[in-house]
């Protein structure tokens, strides 16, 4: 492990953070609504932060190896979630505690959506639009922008790229320099960004609502700039428009590549886990609909099912862009839409959760285990789209469960221990770990209920659930640190 | 330049390493191997698709639609071949480069062409490995003997060795010494540093030097750098696979050659090919079997068996037992690092050899021919300059007025059949071909660019 390097790299995406805080300072100006200062003392104080890391090592010169990744990766985020709480910090309206500030942060950097602001209506714009940007540039992540924008990193690229962005196979690159598959990811991201604004904004809303929801859908982030969320628009159109988008933010991203390089919707069919995540999606949102109609939760068949699909969508693709609280939906529905949120999206997509091809995977592995007991001599490999998938995989995916697993429980005792009640803590971590935002219980709206202590423990279960668990807990393991 | 590599084998490796490391090119390795793929991405910037190289399914995941180059280097002459027909036949891929290892195939240019077997170029790494070979040993004290301009102009690299005239004096006393040669230091390596060679640079002993000079011109300014050294009489080479019965072949009519193999079978083929050379079953690591064939009195002795530690080992062996020259075929630059500076006289990487074939067809420009020197850390390079001297930064300048990146030399300038080595007043003319060494491989696309047609000044 090079420390200089990890340094100078760490330095340099903190100064180019602090470079996206102009746009906030460009929006307080445009609406003048008078907020500019916190934002620029932020960019001044995140820049030098960046540059004292950056300048006593500016000359370290080493390609990165895979353990600098993990490290550079665990660390920014990190050091993300304190620099993004500065503004928020600055700030006088909201008032916010320096715990409820880093929380605001990190749940908008890992696209949770879990907020600590009740009022969101009369904040200024540029604190709204912040929010919302900061969803949107944690989407795709701000290390893949790196590795698109900044050249200087080189070979270490792969390595860094690996580090943040999700799924369990990531040796598929895109193209065959990693600048440039990360330059496609970002292009692919901002195209549908602007597609879902432009969409909002015929359907009705104003520019800032417009393109504040689409960040929020694209990086099924979660924010919204009311505080009745989507229901605030009561609009049909914008719901279905919402749905849509959100299901292609939790969609792999290189589906969309080959789909738009190669003028074919085919592409999206023949994915494997594509289809698993579209009959998920579907199969749940006519149980859901007929669930609401048959138990007189709404009275006609259309509500429900205009309910059903924006709710299911958004907790499966871990977004949390709601109309209506599913919270008091009758019998299993509340519980069953926040497991939903467990298996979330696909692979590369800027969803959380455990995605749908891990699933998958475990689930037919368990199918070949059955399998196995009938015919103990047979030869049955854990297949994807016909081809096999390799052992290695199967039992990375195998312990990844695992680790998710002990990850979440010992976080959830954490969390009953500060004083959540049980369903409360359960839906709290569950919807920090898989970066969803909303919850039942207490938590059900939002986490401004939710004991100091308590909100720490569901900041580094974002963080924990935004890095795939391994990425976090690598850091704390003796063999890493071992030379 | 998108790039396709079917093989992920050492040459395959290397060649991704080389062509990866300039921003310019898009590589594709393809391999049926997942873990060498494997590490082979998390080393190089690279793109790997996993598959059979002669399937089209293949192909086009890897982009074929696209690749302006297709370099065959699998293991299989057989596939190579069949993933040019159909890289050809089916997506018209401009470019295609097969690695053909057979002597059968290779002797019979005709099977490739257009109408044929639509290979552009066949590279015979075994073939291009024993000539660089046969080179070396013609012109003992060398450690690579490298051609320009169909062999007109050479580079050579030798260590310089007590007994060199010139060696503990300066360089411009050179002139003195061979007053009507012309001949060009173009790098000095002392210690595995470079070191710019200027008319007061004195010559050390161990210096690895590397010049350039018109084929008469090499051998008195070989004698410059050390001891006159007799002919070579006596070769003794272990390993009768591709490359050791090819150099036997080569060699037996003008030198007595002794040939180690430890295969009876294979000892017992060679044997009945080959009609001058002396065919010995054993191991070449046997210290009786060496005295007993005199190994004291060979002037060269090189193994090229398949396994590079036991060419290290006995090469070794070799030394001590008091072989003159001894020579091992290394695959790992780490080891023939080591063994260079140490035991063994001179590594030979067959890797930086085949490179340098392919290099050319990748470069842009006018760069008609590529050398990889000291395991691709430096290069040799010949291009060509066009006409348009109006705007090409080259044509109508003198040398000293070309910008130049730092640490590459004008070696030498090609004008017909007359070669001119490089001084500091001479000026270059369209079309002449003009021979650079560069001892930093970074600076190679920023010398390309120099010889691009039609770039503006």
């Amino acid at each position: 492990m090079n420390l200089r390097v990890v340094q100078r790299i760490l330095g340099l995406m903190l100064m180019l953070f602090s470079l996206t805080l102009l746009v906030p300072i460009a929006v307080s100006l445009a609406y003048a609504d008078g907020h500019w200062r916190p934002f620029l003392y932020s960019l001044l104080i995140v820049a030098a932060a960046g540059l004292l890391l950056w300048l006593p090592v500016r000359t370290a010169r080493r390609d990165l190896r895979l353990r600098d990744g993990f490290l550079i990766a665990a660390v920014f985020w990190i050091c993300l979630g304190f620099a993004g709480a500065t503004p928020l910090l600055l700030s006088d309206v909201p008032t916010l505690s320096f715990t409820e500030a880093v929380f605001e942060a990190v749940s908008g950097f890992t696209t949770s959506g879990a907020t600590v602001i009740v009022g969101l209506d009369e904040l200024p714009k540029s604190i709204l639009f912040y929010r919302q940007q900061i969803q949107w540039l944690g989407g795709m992540g701000i290390i893949v922008l790196a590795v698109a924008i900044l050249p200087i990193l080189g070979i270490g690229g792969m390595s860094l790229y690996k580090a943040e962005t999700p799924g369990p196979i990531k040796d598929q690159k895109l193209t065959p320099r990693i600048t440039q598959t990360a330059k496609a990811m970002w292009a692919i991201y901002a195209l549908l960004t602007a597609a879902c604004a432009v969409g909002f904004w015929l359907a009705g809303m104003d520019g800032f609502d417009a393109i504040s929801h689409a960040f929020s859908a694209l990086s099924t982030g979660g924010f919204s700039t009311h505080d009745a969320s989507l229901g605030y628009f009561d609009s049909i159109s914008i719901e279905i428009i919402a749905t849509v988008f959100m299901f292609l933010g939790g969609a792999n991203f290189a589906l969309h590549f080959s789909a738009l390089r190669r003028r074919e919707v085919g592409v999206y069919w023949r994915d494997t886990e594509f289809q698993a995540y579209f009959w998920i999606v579907a199969s749940v949102v006519a149980f859901a609909s007929v669930y609401l109609w048959l138990s007189g939760e709404y009275p006609a068949f259309g509500t429900s099912l205009r309910h059903a699909s924006l709710q299911v969508v958004s907790m499966q693709t871990s977004t949390g862009l709601l109309t209506t609280g599913f919270v008091n939906w009758p019998g299993a529905l509340p519980a069953l839409l926040m497991s939903l949120t467990l298996i979330c999206g696909c692979a590369g997509s800027t969803a959380g959760g455990m995605k749908v091809i891990r699933w998958l995977i475990v689930f037919r592995q368990g199918v070949a285990e059955l399998k196995q007991l009938v015919h103990p001599s047979a030869e049955i490999p854990v297949k994807l789209a016909g081809r096999p998938v390799s052992q290695r995989v199967v039992s990375g995916v195998a312990g990844f469960f695992a680790m998710y697993f002990i990850v979440f429980a010992a976080l959830m005792f954490l969390a009953m221990m500060f004083g959540m009640d049980q369903v409360s803590a359960w839906s709290a971590i569950a919807t920090s770990i898989n970066n969803t935002g909303p919850g039942l219980g207490d938590v059900a709206w939002n986490f401004r209920d939710v004991p100091d202590s308590a909100k720490w423990v569901c900041i580094i279960a974002m963080l924990a659930g935004r890095l795939e668990i391994f990425t976090f807990v690598i850091l704390l393991t003796p063999a890493f640190w071992q030379r | 330049m998108k790039i396709i590599i079917l093989g992920a084998g050492q040459v395959g490796g290397t060649a991704a390493e080389q062509l990866a490391r300039e921003q310019a090119n898009d590589v594709t390795v393809v391999d049926t191997r997942d873990e060498v793929l494997r590490d082979l991405q998390d080393r190089l910037d690279i793109r790997t698709v996993s598959g059979n190289a002669a399937h089209p399914a293949t192909l086009l995941a890897a982009g074929i639609q696209n690749a302006d180059l297709l370099v065959a280097l699998t293991s299989s002459d057989e596939v190579n071949m069949i993933a040019c027909q159909i890289a050809w036949t089916l997506f018209r891929t401009p470019t295609k480069i097969a690695r053909i290892r057979s002597g059968d195939y290779y002797g019979r240019p005709e099977l490739f062409g257009e109408n044929a077997i639509p290979v552009d170029l066949a590279i015979s790494p075994e073939q291009l490995v024993t000539d660089y070979v046969e080179r070396l040993i013609r012109y003992p004290g060398a450690l690579q003997v490298l051609e320009f301009a169909d062999g007109r102009v050479r580079l050579v690299g030798m260590r310089a060795l007590k007994g060199g005239k010139l060696v503990g004096h300066q360089l411009q006393e050179l002139r003195a010494h061979i007053p009507d040669r012309e001949v060009r230091v173009a790098a000095i390596y002392r210690g595995g540093r470079n070191i710019k060679p200027e008319g007061n640079t004195t010559i050390e002993e161990h210096d690895e030097v590397f010049f350039i000079a018109a084929r008469a011109d090499m051998r008195p300014m070989m004698k410059e750098l050390s001891t006159e050294e007799a002919t070579v009489r006596r070769v003794v080479i272990a390993g009768a696979g591709n490359i050791g019965f090819r150099l036997a072949r080569a060699l037996e009519d003008r030198v007595q050659v002794k040939l180690i193999e430890h295969s009876p079978e294979r000892a017992r083929r060679a044997a009945e090919t080959l009609r001058n050379t002396l065919v010995l079953t054993g191991n070449a690591a046997d210290e009786d079997l060496l005295l007993e064939e005199n190994i004291d009195d060979a002037d060269v002795f090189v193994a090229v068996t398949n396994a590079e530690e036991a060419n290290i080992l006995s090469a070794m062996l070799a030394k001590k037992l008091g072989a003159r020259r001894v020579m091992a075929l290394i695959n790992k630059p780490s080891y023939a690092e080591l063994m260079e500076n140490g035991p063994i006289d001179i590594a030979i990487s067959p890797q930086t050899v085949t490179i340098g074939g392919l290099l050319e067809h990748v470069r842009r420009g006018d760069v008609v021919r590529v050398h990889s020197l000291r395991r691709g850390a430096a290069e040799a390079i010949e291009a060509i300059v066009h006409a348009d001297s109006r705007n090409s930064p080259v044509a109508g300048k003198r040398i000293d007025q070309v910008k130049l990146p730092e640490g590459t030399t004008i070696g030498a300038i090609v004008r017909g059949q007359e070669v001119i080595m490089g001084h500091h007043d001479t000026v270059i003319a369209p079309e002449d071909h003009v021979i650079l060494f560069l001892t930093d491989h970074r600076h190679v696309e920023q010398v390309g660019r120099l010889f691009q047609a039609g770039t503006p000044a």
